[in-house]
């Protein structure tokens, strides 16, 4: 277990002052300028070498998508684009930083601007997170009147800007290339890769996209050397990570834990347990509505890792525990979930916009048994057809979910099916 | 509301032409969603094709770049809303934790259903996709706040003192700061003050 002195986010649940004394007291602002002295190439190598993975889902090493960036600053000004636009169901980790924790994400913005030769960083919020955007602009106010940021940040000699941009409701818009066409001004809809944002992103520019997280514990990494933060966790899988529990436990909580932590021991010391105790418990969704679900047999010893989670065909995305006890109704939380997909296909690629649509009808009717029994492997091929052949992720983002529920709870979509059909021919006699 | 014609306040146009500074010089159309807020707040909740093609001219755009992102995004209405906009998240985390009992609550105390207003123009009700707010569920948002941790009786609650033309404690419904265990700290124990919790 982490301990509290391993602990990056100190005023994670808001008790202390938010704003920049209080801040500063935590360690925030505490040498910066002295870490861009260090240099790009320097800053870059020690993310590099803390092992950090993005904390938005992808888990791509942050070091290393910063090095994508173009060494020589050319005609087309770098931009940092900052993914704010929160909205896997599950995930609430980024609002808490936003808002407690305003702070150590503009200075990780200046930091990694720094890094990949912007003089500018945009944070794209959801637009939802109205309150959030003032305390976060309160900060950079904040920041701004002390010459932590602006011109000649920190006293670096870099000039840097930083802009909140508020979205208006479009799941896709977290997908980084429909969050650049969103920040143009334009509907979210992901571009085709290549060219990657590195060569082509916000206005044609070289554009480096991170998750809230990435970014917020960059500066304590590169105070307290990446040596620290890759002892913590097991290899591959490093660093401390937010965690969200939601769902069917005693105390939904959001906590910062070693990558690695038991899922159990998730669970039982910080979320208060699975409501009616661990055998009352069915399954998790253990990253956010995308990743596959897992049942209790797994959730018994798995550890909250990128790599462990991908063992058992799941997935760490965004750290997002949505934990369902016994009394759950399986099926109906997926269909739940696939409506939600469908809801949110930007509609361009026919197997997202279509699939989604189909996924979505057939498991509302297998809620209620009224299908076929050998339409349950229809609605697998459904899934299939559907994953990796879109532009962007929402499409096997939608089909995850269904997978893992067939992987796991076939029989009960059987059972479903079965009864349905007793009570109809039941109503016929 | 009139629908046939608009121009930025005074207000609106000072914040208007601070929100482009924000943008490269050329690329104003980023400033298109943060304008269409500003023209929808200033009009009462909802956008018409005055507003949108007041913006469309203000930012060089065709109007059709404009009206693309207006039908785009959720949060843009094209339909006028009521002075509360009460949405009610229904997704998984939620539902969950009785976001359905939640909703129930809000269609028998204002006696419409999702995607009606209120005879009296005070409400206008609808369901949402996750807001981000999960480890406190089930939750609403109702214009620019969230309420959260909500049973049936703080729903009620909340939606009364609006009627009533007052301002309703905003966040958690039963006492958290934020996202902390309920039952106490498991984490930062020393750090962080206690015995501000409720």
């Amino acid at each position: 277990m982490l301990q509290d002195k391993d602990r990056i986010f100190t005023n994670i649940y808001g008790f202390g002052d938010v704003g920049l004394a209080g801040a500063r007291a935590r360690g925030d602002w505490n040498g910066t300028k002295d870490i861009l002295a260090r240099g790009r190439e320097a800053i870059v190598d020690a993310i590099k070498k803390s092992g950090l993975r993005g904390r938005g889902g992808a888990g791509f090493g942050t070091g290393m998508k910063w090095s994508f960036m173009p060494k020589e600053i050319g005609a087309r000004p770098h931009f940092l684009v900052i993914n704010a636009d929160e909205g896997e169901p599950g995930t609430c980790k980024d609002r808490e930083i936003l808002r407690h924790e305003p702070h150590k994400l503009i200075e990780g913005a200046l930091i990694a601007s720094f890094a990949i030769g912007a003089h500018a960083c945009y944070c794209y919020m959801r637009g939802e997170f109205l309150r959030e955007a003032e305390a976060l602009q309160q900060a950079a106010d904040e920041a701004r009147a002390a010459g932590l940021i602006g011109p000649n940040a920190c006293g670096s000699g870099w000039d840097f800007e930083f802009h909140i941009h508020l979205g208006a409701g479009a799941y896709i818009c977290g997908e980084e290339s429909a969050l650049i066409e969103s920040l143009e001004g334009k509907k979210g809809q992901p571009r085709l890769k290549p060219p990657f944002p590195a060569n082509v992103g916000l206005y044609g520019c070289p554009t480096t996209v991170n998750n809230v997280e990435s970014i917020a514990v960059a500066p304590t990494i590169l105070r307290r050397g990446p040596e620290w933060f890759a002892g913590i966790g097991r290899p591959n899988n490093v660093g401390t990570k937010l965690f969200n529990i939601s769902g069917h436990v005693n105390n939904p909580c959001t906590v910062e834990e070693e990558m690695g932590i038991p899922l159990k021991e998730l669970i039982e010391v910080h979320a208060g347990g699975v409501r009616g105790g661990w055998d009352n418990l069915l399954a998790v969704i253990p990253g956010g509505s995308s990743v596959p679900m897992i049942p209790k047999g797994i959730c018994e010893t798995v550890k909250m890792d990128f790599d462990s989670l991908r063992e058992v065909k799941s997935g760490l995305g965004t750290g997002a525990v949505i934990v369902m006890d016994k009394s759950t109704d399986v099926i109906r939380a997926i269909a739940r979930l696939s409506r939600f997909y469908k809801h949110e296909s930007c509609g361009q690629c026919t197997p997202c916009r279509e699939g989604t649509g189909w996924l979505a009808r057939m498991m509302e009717r297998m809620v209620r048994g009224d299908a076929e029994p050998d339409e349950i492997d229809v609605l697998e091929q459904v899934t299939r057809q559907v994953e990796g052949n879109t532009i962007c992720a929402l499409a096997d983002a939608a089909a995850w979910p269904v997978q893992g529920l067939l992987r796991h709870f076939r029989p009960e979509l059987e059972r479903r099916i079965a009864e349905a059909r007793a009570r109809q021919s039941g109503r016929a006699a | 509301m009139s629908a046939r014609s608009f121009t930025f306040d005074a207000d609106n146009l000072k914040r208007a032409e601070a929100i482009v500074t924000k943008y490269p010089v050329g690329r104003q159309a980023s400033a298109v969603m943060p304008l269409l807020d500003l023209a929808q707040r200033q009009d009462g909740g909802s956008l018409t094709q005055a507003a949108m093609d007041y913006i469309a001219d203000y930012l060089k755009m065709p109007p059709i770049r404009v009206y693309e992102v207006a039908s785009f995004y959720t949060m843009f209405n094209l339909k006028p809303v009521g002075k509360h906009h009460v949405q009610v998240c229904t997704n998984l985390p939620c539902w969950l934790r009785g976001s359905d009992v939640i909703a129930d609550t809000c269609k028998r105390t204002l006696g419409i259903g999702f995607g009606e207003t209120t005879a009296d123009g005070q409400f206008t009700l609808n369901e949402v996709e996750c807001l981000g707010a999960c480890v406190n569920a089930p939750m609403m948002q109702i214009n620019d706040d969230y309420y959260e941790d909500l049973d049936p009786d703080t729903t009620r609650a909340v939606l009364s003192v609006l009627k009533q033309g007052g301002k309703p404690k905003t966040g958690s419904q039963m006492g958290r700061r934020s996202c902390e265990p309920k039952t106490g700290l498991t984490t930062l124990k020393d750090i962080q003050p206690k015995g501000k919790k409720k």
